[in-house]
């Protein structure tokens, strides 16, 4: 029982990675129907900003505080120069977009490893989150506790903007009919481009919680891009709480199964039961119904 | 109409002819042993190539996970090779020897048999394929949803093959193979035989795949990637037609890694997992993913480029197989074979370049918005 508890905990928090890398494609994907594969990489940025940043301010803790909102921007850019540069004009062929993203993704590594190196670079966690901290009887490390806060707060602030700004309300009227929305005068164009800067500025906040897990490295996107994918395939297209639900009970299951057997096995297992799932339900938990045959 | 189809089809025979003699008797003559290897690579991607070109190209289904199949076929072929090195005292090949003393694992002990494993070269793949087409395509996931699961299993392949090292090698894969059912592998000879049975093998599934192309069912095929509901309302089943195509993909793909590994001599997770198999769609896209020769000239093209640039430039494939990607996706998605027409559209200037005879988009899944 004990050891299933602290494997919930451990699940929880792999769910959290999974979550803040899974949340920005669910946006995006739900939205615009773009597979965005150098989301990894915009990730890998991130991590890289973090870097960068702790370079400049050597303090950790300022830097860390300061490299979130960086790497937001960063992160942002990043996916407002692919939309506008490519993405653009791929939008009635979206298969399409997920090949020419990975050409993009194979081109920021390459860059990153020609910039950075080949060997992984350290970001120093700073002193008030080093250490463990006990919840429930349990220890856990204070670092994955907090990437788990950043992720609890980057969907209440998510939520927050798609329910109560003016923005939000455009996106959830594009997202459920694009032709009806713009013929209400909203600027779907204007709206699609928002929604990739914050969908891509969120994986550059993933990739600063990332830092705290361990070196960085050129292919620490391509590690966690599929698992983002498949949360967003079992999540359901269009709405955030299939993401959050999708990420933890992935995480969770991936956990236990790992404790089992091995993680490789575990990895497996966990698309199996993928597959599993969706002969139950083939969009994924929520789906946002439409007329449409297709 | 029927001088048309006659004289077609003796384009189609003269074609294949040619492209036999060039690939059977005027590059053996001319490249030395070590290029006519290189070549004999290139043309196990090309195999996979023929079948991506099936199953996207004509399909709409984006195949991200060939390398699975690949890989299958490769580790099969390789195993069996692996065991019939060993040393007839023991029976366990050098690399497990070394690892452990367990000796060597249930599973492996039916492809001591070289029966066995050309019959599970051709059988495991497809039943792989038609086990994950039929779950996905009866259910009716496509489009993103099946090209990220076929993703997901090539990543779940590599990440199981380097989980395993005392059985699959980890990820230093199997390698350092002597002989080939009794050939050796140091006698030049024996590598042009090897080489002979590609070419061979490739000008049988490329005359596969256009046979299926003119047929009813490649008809078929590409009304499921045009309009899947139209399919199943004229009485067909979208699910098994998708399935076959993917099946026989899987079959090349197979066929093309149980070659792969005598010819070039290793196998390991570096060419199966993610970015290889995605990889493999490269030179698919840059041919034309429509057309029957388009993926094989393609993806020879491409292969031939990788080995031509990282010989001089270590980081620059990279950087070209990225751009590939962009410039040939993006903007000439009917790849090189769709040139012409779209620079005769340029030309014509009446029309946008775009619209100019754009072969079909592969599948229209996810723009229900």
């Amino acid at each position: 029982m004990e050891i299933l508890l602290s494997q919930l905990f451990n699940g929880l928090s792999g769910g959290s990675i999974l979550l803040l890398a899974a949340l920005g494609l669910a946006l995006t994907f739900g939205q615009m129907g773009v597979i965005n594969m150098a989301h990894g990489e915009f990730i890998m940025a991130g991590a890289y900003t973090a870097f960068v940043v702790q370079g400049v301010l050597g303090d950790a803790g300022l830097s860390l505080l300061v490299s979130l909102p960086t790497a937001f921007v960063v992160g942002g850019l990043l996916g407002l120069a692919l939309e506008a540069l490519l993405l653009r004009r791929m939008y009635h062929r979206p298969l399409d977009t997920l090949l020419v993203t990975f050409g993009v993704s194979l081109v920021l590594q390459q860059l990153a490893r020609d910039v950075f190196g080949t060997a992984g670079v350290d970001v120093a966690a700073p002193g008030w989150l080093s250490g463990p901290v006990e919840v429930l009887g349990f220890t856990f490390p204070k670092t994955r506790l907090f990437i788990l806060v950043i992720a609890v707060a980057a969907v209440v602030l998510l939520s927050a903007l798609l329910a109560f700004t003016s923005l939000g309300r455009r996106i959830r009227a594009t997202v459920q009919n694009r032709a009806l929305a713009e013929s209400s005068g909203i600027s779907t164009r204007r709206t699609d481009r928002t929604t990739f800067f914050v969908g891509s500025g969120l994986a550059g906040v993933a990739g600063v919680a990332l830092t705290l897990m361990g070196s960085i490295s050129s292919n620490l996107g391509t590690a966690y891009i599929v698992d983002a994918f498949l949360v967003v395939v079992v999540g359901g297209i269009g709405q955030i709480k299939g993401a959050v639900i999708a990420a933890f009970v992935l995480g969770v299951a991936q956990s236990w199964i790992e404790y089992s057997t091995t993680a490789s096995i575990a990895k497996v297992a966990v698309l199996a039961l993928i597959v599993v799932f969706l002969q139950a339900r083939p969009q994924g938990i929520f789906v946002v119904r439409t007329r449409s045959l297709v | 109409m029927n001088l048309k189809v006659f004289t077609g089809r003796w384009a189609v025979v003269g074609g294949f002819v040619l492209a036999a003699v060039l690939l059977l008797v005027v590059a053996p003559a001319l490249l030395s042993s070590f290029r006519l290897g290189l070549l004999g690579k290139y043309l196990c991607y090309a195999m996979v190539a023929v079948g991506i070109g099936l199953a996207w190209g004509r399909g709409g289904m984006l195949v991200l996970g060939q390398g699975v199949f690949f890989g299958l076929g490769a580790y099969i072929m390789a195993m069996h090779l692996k065991l019939a090195d060993a040393p007839a005292s023991t029976g366990v090949p050098d690399f497990m020897a070394l690892i452990s003393s367990d000796g060597v694992p249930v599973w492996w002990e039916p492809f001591r048999s070289g029966v066995v494993t050309i019959i599970a070269v051709l059988l495991v793949p497809p039943a792989v394929a038609v086990l994950l087409g039929l779950a996905t395509f009866r259910r009716r996931v496509r489009g993103a949803y099946f090209a990220i699961l076929s993703q997901a299993l090539a990543a779940a392949f590599a990440i199981l093959l380097i989980g395993n090292p005392r059985s699959t090698g980890g990820s230093t894969g199997l390698n350092n193979f002597k002989g080939f059912f009794g050939f050796s592998l140091r006698d030049p000879a024996n590598r042009l035989m090897l080489y002979i049975i590609a070419a061979v093998s490739l000008l049988a599934m490329v005359a596969l795949a256009r046979q299926l192309m003119v047929s009813r069912y490649g008809e078929l095929l590409v009304a499921c990637r045009d309009a899947e509901e139209r399919v199943r309302f004229l009485g067909y089943d979208p699910a098994v037609v998708k399935t076959v195509a993917y099946a026989v993909a899987a079959v090349m793909a197979g066929v093309a890694g149980a070659l792969f590994v005598p010819i070039v001599g290793i196998i390991s997770p570096n060419d199966v997992g993610i970015i290889p198999s995605i990889g493999l769609l490269v030179g698919v896209a840059v041919g034309g993913r429509t057309t029957l020769l388009g993926p094989v000239l393609g993806a020879i093209a491409v292969a031939w480029a990788e080995t031509s640039l990282s010989e001089r430039f270590p980081s620059g494939w990279t950087y070209a197989q990225g751009l590939l990607f962009v410039l040939v996706v993006a903007f000439l998605p009917g790849g090189l074979a769709s040139l012409r027409s779209v620079l005769r559209g340029w030309r014509e200037r009446r029309r946008p370049p775009r619209a100019a005879e754009e072969p079909p988009v592969p599948s229209l899944s996810g723009s229900s918005r």
